[in-house]
């Protein structure tokens, strides 16, 4: 084998290892990310180009999709056209030559604000309530914790639909039915059984002699748990919201069950696009792209402790 | 449910099991105080959005209601919701979609993931910056993504079947993956494969990280070849991690709704029409609310009887 007077270690593969899994890798990799390559381009493709045959890998790029994105329009007939004053931009512009007009915005932008709310209202009423219940777990001998926490993690294992139907009825009595304060309560509750065990891993790798330590100096054990407790669980608690805002960010079952007009969320907007005759794909394209770019950047800026908390889960069980 | 009584008495025996010398010492809220205040908000609100629903759930699956008819008459019908779900063929033809689904997706899933896991656990230059692409699908949108696919997958123009026809020489337009019975619950795979992939290699990773390299090192002076080290220590290492991986993709798969919802609606006909599909027809379409109530309690213990039987077989394997 490689032997002793190799300048790597016994466990390090050879070059050749190395390369033929980087090949695989990569080869993968790029495998994978052609469809989303093709979301960002079908974007910028007018909806003729976007349905070619063969498929166009270049293509003239337009914005009509992201135009048709964000206005409503109508078509209108050539005298009344004819009428009208000079464009006043560009998506004016591509929309007459198309013999529409714009008739006012789509419900894109209010939808995406919705998708906003909701996402952060839920990850910081998960993140303060979670921190909380997780240092009680891990400070305060509970008992009958375990049972207590597979409990809350078994309601994970419901279909989502099947607890949309009484959250449905329950709402209805509420008055929570449609609303975002709602949405976020629903978001909050299936994130904190997530936001607590993970939390109270990170709380238990904490040294207890810290906050003892604070205590001793005349700290109370709420001074202690805000000046040296939380300070310390940062990293932690940044992983944890990640994950409970891409949960809340990319949720589609209980949005599309529960919500319809004012709370609508992105998710189930975004593929009820349509334009003339069917769906509109660039403009689908368009959306999903904006809709992605928050979380690709999330995913690599952070990817330090995505990777942490995703693994995190398996390494501790 | 006793759990609001459980929970009372769990704080207070919370209180009681703290060291009353330190719990003396402290001046300000005590002790027991602090545990009330930072386990009860949480409690509240999972008894109020995820246990309360689960009781009205079980009620509700003994009777007629229907939520559509809120003035109508409810009867209570005794276990005939039960009997009638668990008689109806399409019921069972539903099941037998969610497994097949369930079995194949993971089945690709983790042979690909472990494989990548296996080739990243190379060390090769650059590979984080590989890993971080490889898991972008996983990050993103099942809905949102899935609901591209079917562009994808449009039988005259989408990418899927010129790369497909152009690899194997089969027309462009002969196929059409969303409305062919033998092709529909393929594509669904496809889909879920190139999502989940980077989940399970993930989780893999985690597994042939945490082995330690003494044990190669003395399985490489002993002499053991590559594919001996494979097999009796890297797989049976490992092996922990790949069923956790399963176990998290299994349970997501059998509750699949949104990806399905999106490319197939269920169809064509119902060939790809999983459980979830037919609980959402039966409380949102039919609204036939009691009968879907038992229905998904039906289910949730079956998932939850399934993952308990898997973890007590995963305990074995990690305590051998």
């Amino acid at each position: 084998m490689t032997g002793l007077v190799s300048a790597h270690s016994v466990v390090d593969p050879s070059p050749q290892v190395k390369r033929i899994a980087a090949f695989v890798v990569i080869g993968y990799a790029l495998i994978t990310l052609v469809p989303l390559l093709w979301i960002v381009m079908t974007g910028f493709k007018s909806p003729s180009d976007a349905i070619a045959y063969p498929p166009k890998i270049v293509a003239e790029p337009t914005v009509e999709g992201y135009c048709n994105l964000f206005t409503t329009r109508t078509r209108q007939a050539p005298e009344y056209m004819a009428k009208l004053p000079p464009a006043a931009g560009m998506c004016d512009r591509i929309s007459r030559e198309r013999n529409m007009v714009i008739a006012g915005p789509s419900n894109y932008i209010p939808r995406y604000v919705n998708s906003l709310v909701i996402a952060f209202g839920s990850t910081a009423l998960s993140i303060v309530l979670g921190t909380l219940a997780a240092y009680a777990f891990s400070r305060f001998k509970v008992p009958l914790k375990d049972d207590l926490l597979f409990f809350i993690l078994s309601t994970r294992m419901m279909p989502p639909i099947a607890v949309a139907i009484p959250i449905y009825l329950m709402y209805r009595e509420l008055g929570l039915s449609d609303t975002k304060l709602g949405m976020i309560l629903l978001y909050t509750s299936v994130n904190i059984s997530l936001a607590v065990w993970l939390l109270k891993g990170f709380m238990d790798e904490i040294p207890r002699e810290y906050e003892e330590a604070a205590m001793v100096d005349g700290y109370t054990r709420l001074q202690a748990f805000f000046k040296v407790v939380l300070p310390q669980a940062t990293t932690g608690i940044v992983a944890t919201a990640i994950f409970c805002l891409i949960f809340a960010w990319n949720e589609y079952a209980f949005a599309v069950l529960l919500t319809s007009g004012t709370a609508q969320t992105a998710p189930p907007f975004i593929p009820i696009i349509i334009g003339e005759g069917g769906q509109d794909w660039p403009a689908v394209a368009a959306g999903t792209t904006l809709f992605l770019i928050p979380i690709v950047v999330f995913t690599v800026v952070l990817r330090k402790h995505l990777l942490r908390g995703i693994t995190f889960g398996a390494v501790r069980k | 449910m006793t759990n609001q009584t459980g929970l009372s008495g769990l704080v207070d025996r919370a209180a009681l099991v703290t060291p009353p010398v330190v719990a003396r010492r402290v001046r300000g809220l005590s002790e027991r105080a602090i545990a009330w205040l930072f386990i009860t908000p949480t409690m509240l609100l999972l008894l109020a959005i995820n246990i309360f629903p689960l009781i009205w759930t079980i009620r509700l699956s003994f009777t007629n209601y229907r939520a559509n008819r809120p003035n109508a008459a409810v009867l209570d019908v005794g276990l005939a919701n039960y009997q009638s779900i668990l008689t109806d063929p399409d019921v069972w033809a539903a099941m037998t979609v969610t497994a097949r689904f369930v079995f194949w997706s993971i089945l690709i899933q983790t042979m690909l993931g472990f494989t990548l896991a296996w080739l990243i656990d190379k060390k090769f230059r650059g590979h984080g910056l590989w890993t971080t692409l490889i898991l972008l699908p996983m990050m993103l949108s099942p809905a949102v993504v899935g609901n591209f696919w079917t562009f994808l997958y449009q039988p005259q123009t989408g990418l899927f079947n010129y790369v497909v026809s152009a690899v194997t020489g089969a027309p462009a337009s002969s196929f059409q993956m969303l409305a062919q019975v033998p092709l529909a619950p393929w594509a669904i795979v496809i889909v879920d494969t190139w999502m989940w992939t980077p989940y399970v290699m993930l989780i893999c990773l985690a597994g042939l990280r945490s082995i330690p390299d003494y044990i190669y090192e003395a399985a490489e002076v002993d002499r053991a070849s590559p594919w001996r080290q494979f097999w009796s220590i890297t797989l049976p290492m490992a092996l922990p991690f790949i069923m956790l991986a399963v176990l998290f993709r299994g349970i997501e798969n059998f509750k699949m709704f949104d990806m399905v919802n999106l490319l197939t609606g269920g169809g064509p006909g119902s060939t790809t029409e999983v459980a979830s599909i037919t609980l959402k027809r039966e409380a949102f379409e039919k609204w036939r609310t009691g009968y879907s109530s038992a229905f998904a309690i039906i289910l949730f213990v079956t998932v939850f009887g399934l993952a308990n039987i898997y973890v007590k077989a995963l305990n074995r394997v990690k305590s051998r």
